[in-house]
This record gives structure tokens, sequence and C-alpha cells, in this order.
């Protein structure tokens, strides 16, 4: 088996609310430039698990691993400097500015003015080149309208440029696909291959499995915040417990 | 001295607890913002006095007009202003405040100032707990003190309307898709937070005279109380005023009285440094809100 | 026959963030005008009023300053009900240095200005982690406390206070200091919030959880703003204390912190200009009003309660909106 420093190392991770056990000892690790789903039903823990990652909940017990560093219990902030940009499940844009706008708060971080070598530049110009990367045409000048404005397909775009523009190395998507259509769907899939292919590592919370399975590398399937199985999508789906947690029992 | 401390810091803690009772009521658990409290408690006040003084009615009568008569004004507050800036919290505590403040000083230009404004005391005379006196008005705060936070707490546990005062605070959108009308749900709970703020009126104020001062005192002392117990939390509520009560009473006695405030400032400064939401309370940290 | 409220753009495009694509006089004018008028009004009108408006003038400046430094912790979501905290720091802090040290007036207010904005700010540091009512009420209590300690302890003068302290050396250096940093401030703050860190800072009050997974540090940027909005207070606290060459509890008074938030409220929040205005327009009223005694105070309760009901948005805005658009009833097809 091929060595291979993991990236991102979770061990052990526990979290409940109140009697709610969301996370229940977890433990994963995610390589270096591969696309990792995760998977499960409804509640078993997905969105817990990236808001423990990325430093907004803190964990009952466990440790998280990045690069070597330890980041349990980290600050948000902390997080996004070493590298890791997370997506929300419910697109969060500041509604009254224009989309490019959007973008410029995440460009003022300081991770980004780190990576341009100790200033900002030109925020606006960097913030509508990004939005044309994500598929914002720029003839039609959609990067100009306020985001309030935008319909979701656009603001799920936002939401993944608001995460590109961190320069992150791992790159976290809770639910990108969620509430598109799908060819919206099909034309932000190359996006993210290129992000892949620039070296990042992707991890993707999904529920649209065949879009998912289709360029995820492995696949992690949660249920009740427990991990039920791993390995390739077809090794998983081929799980009977898989099966079970998404079906039910007879 | 000893056992005098202990009596009486007793019956600090009692009023402190009254006091913060009716603002965490309205504020803590049901989120509507009432900065008026203090006025509203002025007010109940001084209705009593009038009803009693100027109507010559009857003192149990008076009681009970009052009380309801300040409920009255609590629903009436609530429908004139907070529903009408309900969601944004500074509107509300500002319009609150605002409020307040112009009632305070209403009955300030209007003269209610003096020594002949008092309220009579429920029982003359005292009795003896070993060597220490104490008085059975100061016994009854004490009593009825604890009696209403054992009523609240089993209040906003087990009936209906208790539940749905904490239901509208913490969702109000799942709250209504229960059934439960928020708008009048928040009217009574202003109504009952205003009760509570006459009847600690009745019970304290015997013990001095109404002035306006006493309004800001009143909403200070609920806010000291609500920081250092958690907003929201009866048991916090409790807790709190036990421990600012005796602290205090303990600086009365064994130190100066002056350094009182400075008892109050320091659990506030403590509270800040090692559980800013408070003691008891089950606020999240920013970062937990997701 | 059905109508609805038209807005239109009125006839001159030059609304722009950065001075160029400015082809005439007409549209310079149009932008320079409501910037120019404070600025000559203040500087070039004020040194020829009376004495006793010169002092009501002076008065109108400090509170709009208070008034401009709650704006700008609003518009980073902060409430604050204790603007007088600020100036009961910056006063006292500038009258014991004057008082015990012999400083003179022009090192004291530099130093209580900044001392006075940082030791706030380390003390509501605790605060800035909650959810903003607790700020609010931190602040509500803070002043009033710290006023009560005082009376009991007896230190800093107690009831008394700090007399006999410095004056400035002539009144009319009073009053092209206050108006200085009046106007410093007001366009200060204007620039720092239209900028990309008042873009954070804005949007740190609209979505803190968005700009924190952006890589930012909501809390350092709320304690940064809260140490400009502070220090602003603190001057005004520390030009108080030589104003009236005394410094004491009244400086933590009630009025300190409630006609900011009025001022903000009848002037339109989160404008700068706004609270000016709405200070210009409550202090002299104020001052009218004063024969009434405690009727004032009913008078600010109820305007507050009034504008916060009936006109959220303000006079500010409402002007602005005047300005920019003209409107006019169409029939609804």
């Amino acid at each position: 088996m091929n060595h291979t420093f993991p990236l991102l190392k979770v061990s052990r991770l526990v979290k409940s609310f109140g009697g709610v056990m969301a996370v229940s000892s977890l433990s994963f690790n995610i390589r270096k430039g591969e696309l990792f789903g995760i998977i499960g039903p409804n509640g078993s823990g997905k969105t817990t698990l990236v808001n423990l990652i990325t430093g907004f909940v803190k964990p009952d017990s466990g440790e998280i691993e990045y690069r070597g560093n330890k980041i349990t219990g980290w600050p948000p902030y902390k997080i996004v400097s070493l590298g890791i940009a997370r997506t929300f499940q419910m697109v969060r844009p500041f509604y009254q500015l224009p989309a490019f706008k959007n973008l410029i708060i995440p460009l003022c971080s300081p991770r980004v003015k780190k990576m341009e070598g100790g200033k900002y530049g030109d925020q606006d110009a960097v913030a509508l080149d990004l939005l044309e990367e994500v598929g914002f045409e720029r003839d039609a000048f959609v990067s100009y309208k306020v985001a309030s404005s935008l319909p979701q397909g656009y603001l799920k775009r936002l939401e993944l440029a608001k995460g590109i523009a961190l320069r992150p190395d791992l790159l976290i998507l809770d639910e990108l696909f969620s509430g598109l259509s799908l060819a919206e769907v099909a034309s932000i899939v190359p996006i993210i291959e290129k992000l892949k292919f620039q070296g990042k590592t992707i991890i993707m919370i999904e529920h649209r499995l065949k879009e998912l399975f289709r360029i995820a590398d492995r696949v992690m399937v949660l249920n009740f915040g427990e991990k039920i199985a791993q390995g390739s999508a077809e090794e998983v789906m081929e799980s009977e417990q898989v099966k079970k947690a998404y079906l039910g029992t007879e | 001295m000893l056992l005098g401390t202990l009596v009486y810091g007793l019956v600090n803690s009692s009023i402190l607890a009254l006091l913060a009772m009716g603002f965490n009521l309205t504020f803590g658990i049901s989120g509507v913002a009432n900065f008026a409290y203090g006025a509203i408690y002025i007010f109940s006040g001084f209705l009593t006095w009038i009803l009693l003084n100027s109507l010559g009615l009857h003192y149990l009568l008076a009681v009970v007009l009052s009380i309801l008569c300040t409920a009255l004004v609590g629903i009436v507050i609530y429908y004139i202003v907070i529903l009408r800036v309900k969601g944004l919290a500074l509107s509300e505590v500002m319009a609150t405040f605002g409020l307040g403040l112009a009632i305070m000083e209403l009955f300030r230009y209007f003269d209610f100032v003096g020594f002949r404004y008092t309220l009579p005391v429920f029982f003359d005379g005292s009795l003896s707990i070993g060597e220490v006196y104490i008085d059975y008005q100061r016994l009854i705060i004490a009593l009825i003190a604890v009696g209403l936070t054992s009523f609240l707490y089993l209040f906003t546990r087990h009936t209906k309307v208790g539940l749905a005062f904490r239901a509208i605070a913490q969702d109000e959108r799942t709250a209504l898709t229960f059934g439960i009308d928020s708008d009048r749900i928040g009217a009574l709970s202003m109504a009952f937070g205003s009760a509570l703020a006459a009847v600690a009126a009745i019970v304290i104020l015997p013990l001095g005279t109404i002035a306006v001062e006493g309004g800001y005192e009143v909403l200070i002392n609920a806010l000291a109380v609500c920081i250092v117990g958690g907003l929201g939390s009866t048991v916090g509520i409790l807790f709190a005023s036990v421990l600012i009560g005796y602290a205090q009473t303990f600086t009365a006695n064994y130190l100066e009285p002056h350094w009182m405030m400075l008892v109050s400032l320091i659990a506030i400064a403590s509270i800040l440094t090692l559980k800013p939401s408070g003691l008891f309370s089950r606020q999240k940290e920013l970062e937990e809100r997701i | 026959m059905e109508k609805r409220k038209e807005r239109i753009d009125r006839g001159i495009k030059a609304r722009s963030e950065d001075i160029f694509a400015l082809s005439s006089f007409r549209e310079m004018l149009y932008l320079l005008a409501p910037r120019a008028i404070p600025v000559i009004g203040l500087l070039g009108a004020t040194p020829f009023l009376s004495a006793y408006w010169q002092e009501v003038f002076i008065s109108m400046a400090v509170y709009a300053l208070l008034a401009i430094s709650w704006d700008l912790l609003i518009s980073a979501g902060l409430v604050s009900l204790g603007q007088s905290l600020f100036y009961g720091v910056g006063s006292y802090l500038a009258g014991a240095l004057n008082y015990y040290w012999d400083w003179s007036p022009l090192f004291t207010i530099p130093v209580a200005t900044v001392f006075g904005g940082a030791l706030c700010t380390v003390l509501l540091l605790p605060v800035l982690r909650l959810r903003g009512i607790y700020f609010a009420m931190v602040t509500l209590v803070l002043p009033l406390m710290i006023s009560r300690l005082v009376e009991a302890t007896r230190i800093l003068g107690g009831t008394e206070g700090l007399t006999g302290l410095d004056p400035f050396p002539d009144q009319l250096i009073a009053l092209w200091l206050i108006q200085l940093a009046l106007l410093a401030t007001l366009f200060g703050f204007r620039r720092i919030i239209n900028s990309n860190y008042g873009l954070v800072v804005r949007g740190i009050n609209d979505n803190d959880l968005s700009v924190m997974s952006a890589g930012l540090n909501i809390y350092w940027y709320k304690a940064q703003v809260l140490f400009l909005a502070a220090s602003v207070g603190s001057f005004t606290g520390a030009y108080g204390t030589h104003l009236d060459m005394f410094a004491g509890m009244p400086g933590f008074a009630l009025d300190y912190s409630i006609m900011p938030v009025a001022s903000a409220v009848v002037g339109g929040m989160g404008t700068f200009a706004g609270p000016m205005l709405g200070a210009f327009i409550l202090v002299p009223l104020s001052e009218i009003l004063r024969a009434l005694g405690a009727l004032r105070i009913v008078f600010y309760g109820l305007f507050l309660v009034i504008f916060v009901v009936g006109l959220p948005e303000g006079l500010f805005p409402y002007m602005q909106r005047k300005y920019h658009q003209f409107e006019r009833w169409v029939t609804i097809e």
C-alpha cells in the first residue's frame, strides 16, 4: 500500500449536542490532491463534521491534523490561513452588495495578502476574474448585479468563488449541487475538475450521488455520526450497510 | 453578626431576584425587549400610591387593581411600540428604553418627588430569629421571592403558556407552525413581566420611598443580575441574586457599606472574563450559532 | 384608477465614488455642495456667533461627535447604550492628568483620547464575543455603575469631582478644535466605511459567519472599530473637561448615552452625516426646551420612540433620497 502522508487526518472525533450524538468517534484520512466525497442520509453528521474541521464548532474529544498541525479547536480564521476553505450549504452572500463586491471580503483576508506577497492589489479586478472563472458571463455584466437579484445557480457559483478566492489547498464544498438543475451541475463540474487539476484537494458533501460518483476518487459514508463504509464509489454502493442506511431494512 | 448577615443577605438576594425576574421573563425567556422595565416598576408604585391616597381605596383592592393595570400597561406598550419594531433588536431596545425614560421623567415633571410617597407595609412589627430582629415585610419579600421563583420555574417548563414563551424566543417561525400566535404570546409575556414588576414594587417599595431614581436602579440591578446569572435562565437568576445579594451584605456588614456597588461591578467583571454569557446561560458563543 | 409612487434618478448622473468621469462644473457642484455646506457653514459662520450661541454650538459639536462614534459602532453591529462610558473615562483621564500631575491640555487631551480608547476597548473586549444584546446591556450598565462607584468610594474627587482644572487658552481655540475634530471624524469615518476595510466591517454586521469563513478574525475587526469609536468618545470627554474646567460623575450621565442614540435615530443610522444632523437638531431643541425641566427628557424619550417606529431610516437618508431622486405618482396600467 502506497503510504502517502495524509493532508488531513481526523482521529476519533466526537461531538454531541445535548443528547444527540452528531459525530461518533469518527476517524479518516484525506490524501493530497484527491476528490473525497462524504455522503450519508440526512442527519448523519456531515455538516457537523465540516463545522468541526473548519473550527465553527469545537469537538468534545478527538484530534484533527492538517499537514501535521493539530488544528483541533482552532478558530475559523486561523484554519483558513492554513489553507482550508469551505462553502455553506445554505448560501450566505451579502445580499445588498453586487456579486463581485461579495468577493472583496475574502480577498481582504490575511491569507490572500500573504499569497499576494504582502499587498492586496486590485481587489476589484481579481474579484471579477474569479467570478468569470466560475461562470459569471463577463459580457452580460452579471458580476455587477446585486446578489439579492441573482438566481440560485449563480449564488452557488458565487459561494464557490468565495471559497476559491481564499487560495485554499483544501476546499470543502457542502452540498454545492443542491438546488441546481442537471444542466447547472454539468456546467459546474468542469470548474471543480479544473481545481483538482491545479492540485487542490477537495472534499464534497453531497446528496446527488450520481453526479458525485462521476468525479470522486474515494467516498466515505456516514450514518448517525459513524463511518459505515469507505472506498471507491463502486465499493461503497455494494455495501449492505450503506443500502440499509439509505433504503431501510425490509 | 454572622446570623444577621445571613438573614439580611437572604432578604437582599430576594429583592434582587424579584427585580430581575420580571425582566428575565420578558427579555430573557420570551425574547421581548423591555427596557421600560424600571419605568413600569415605578409606575405601579405610584399608581398604588394614588389608588391608596388619592382615591382612598382599601389596600387589597388597590394592590390587585395596580397589578392588573400594570399588566395592561405592559400589553399596551407591546401593541403600540414593540410590535411595530419587532425583530429588530436594536429598535426594540431603543424604543422601549425611550418610552421608559419618558414615563419616568414625566413623573418627575409632575412633581411626584418627596418623602410622602411611600407604600404601607403588609404587617407592622418584626420577629426575632436568635438575636436578630427582622421585620415582617422583609420576611414576606423573601417568601414571595422563593415562591415566585419556584412558580416561574415550573411555569416555564410545564405549562402550555410557559413553554410558548420559550418557544417564541428560540425560533419564532417554528413556533408559528405549531399554532402559537407569537404576537399574542409576546403580549402575554409583557403582561406577566409587568405584573411581576408590580408585585416586586408593592413588596419592596414599602422599605423606602417611591423615587424616580429607583426606576433606573431597578433596571441596573436587573441587568446586573441577568448578566451574571445568564439571560433566560431562571436558575441562573436565582444563583446570581444569591451570589450578589450575599456578597453585598457581607461587604456592607464586614467592610464598608459604600463598597457594595464595587461588589456588583466585580461580579460583572469576573463573569465577563470567565463565562461571558452568564453562569447558567445556554447562550452559545458566536461560533456555535450554525 | 390606482396609482403608485415612482422614483426616478435626477438628470445628473454623477454619483461616483472616485473623482473621475466628472464632465462639467454642474456635476462637480452637485457632488461637492452637500459636502461643502457643513465645512463652510461650520468654519465660516461659527466665529461670528454670540458667546451664548457659541457655547450651544460647541455642545452640538460634542454630541455630534458622540453620535458619529455611535454610528461607527452600529455599522459593525455593536449597539452602544453607553457612549457616556467613553466620555466619562476620557473626562476623568484628562482631569486626573491635569489635576495630579499638572499636565497642560495640549498633552492631556491626546493622551486621554488614546488611553481612554484603549481602556474602554479592553473593558468591553469580553463582550465582543457574545450576541449583540449583551454589548448593549453591558454598555448601559457600566457607566452607571462606575458613577455610583466613584460616589461610594470617593476616589477621584468623589461627588465633587476634580475642580479648578486648566481651561483652553482661548475660546476661539476651543471652537476651532472641536470643529476640526468633528469634520475630520465625519469625513474620516465616511471614508473608512466606504473603503474595503469598511466593507468587511459592514459585512460583520450583515453576516458574521460569512466573514469568519472568509478567513477574517471578526473580533480583531470589532476591537479595532471599538477602539476608534471609544477614542473619539474619550476625546469629547477630555475636551469637555477642559471646557468646563471640571471632571466628575456627571461625565457618566445618562444624557451622554441617550443623546447620541436619539440623534442617530432621528438623523439616520449608518450615514455619519445623519447622526451629526440629528445632534444639530436635538441639541438646540433641548436648549430651547431647557425651561421645561424634566419634560426635556420626556421629549427625548418620545422622540426616540416616534422616530424608531415612524421614520426608521432617519432624516438624512430621506433628504439624500430627495436630492438624488424625485418621486411622482404614476397610474398603474
